[in-house]
């Protein structure tokens, strides 16, 4: 049993917790926290597939912008109704049979794929390597991403214009 | 148990991960409970991605990952955006009370 199965195990766990903590936890506040945990505990599974670039990524943008959004979304819409910012789940029957079946088909298809690669070693360094096809191979797609952040910054900036 | 994990290891967490936030998408009446849900099934797509680079020893998934990370952030920046407009329009953020196009 290596360090790398022990923190898998480790990880899975906090991951799913915090996870199935996000969908349940009736107060939306909480829920937020939670998803951060989540998030954090996605980056140390990147970290375990030997990649602390999209672990700090994730830091950055996931857990550091989302959560920061998500609270902020919560205080404007859950303030004016008064202090109640708890929430219900309906459905939940249904959904647990909706996510229970989708479940089920994705590990039979899992479970039947003849994955039986070995995990290569870690040839250089990946790092340098996304870089490398970010802007060779994937450049235009690159400058299309630039493109989609202004259209969403416009059209985030429309949104929230004062009413005239 | 084995000395390393393997690629279907990784690819049933993010199954499950998936699951879940389905599961929070469908039961969920707050559209930014809604929002998080989808939050969790983007990360399973995410992992899947790294995971499968990984096993593979091409960077391509990484970049991948990166353009999905960043589109997802966008994407939920513009959604609560959404949601904070449209309360402020119909004063509920309650899934079930926006049923402005219901014929």
């Amino acid at each position: 049993m290596t360090l790398e199965t022990v923190g898998f195990g480790v990880v899975a766990t906090v991951l799913l917790a915090s996870s199935l903590a996000v969908v349940l936890t009736p107060n939306l506040f909480h829920a937020v926290l939670y998803l951060a945990a989540a998030l954090v505990a996605t980056g140390v599974v990147f970290l375990l597939l030997d990649q602390p670039f999209l672990f700090a990524v994730q830091l950055l943008l996931y857990a550091g912008g989302v959560v920061t959004i998500a609270v902020f979304a919560i205080v404007v819409t859950e303030r004016l109704v008064g202090d109640r910012i708890t929430q219900t789940s309906r459905q939940i029957f249904s959904g647990f049979i909706i996510a229970g079946a989708v479940l089920v088909g994705l590990l039979t298809f899992i479970l039947r794929a003849p994955l039986t690669r070995p995990r290569p070693p870690l040839a250089g360094d990946f790092t340098r390597a996304i870089g490398d096809a970010v802007l060779t191979r994937f450049v235009l797609s690159f400058e299309l991403l630039g493109m989609l952040f202004l259209a969403a910054l416009l059209g985030a900036l429309y949104f929230a214009r004062p009413d005239d | 148990m084995p000395a390393s994990v393997s690629l279907q290891g990784y690819l049933i967490l993010a199954a499950v991960l998936f699951a879940v936030g389905l599961f929070g998408v469908v039961t969920r009446r707050n559209t930014i409970g809604i929002l998080l849900g989808i939050e969790l099934m983007l990360n399973a797509v995410n992992i899947n991605l790294v995971a499968f680079a990984r096993f593979n020893g091409d960077a391509v998934g990484m970049v991948f990952t990166v353009f999905t990370i960043s589109i997802t952030v966008a994407e939920v920046a513009l959604g609560l955006a959404l949601v904070i407009l449209i309360f402020r329009v119909r004063r509920t953020a309650i899934a079930d009370h926006l049923d402005l196009l219901r014929g």
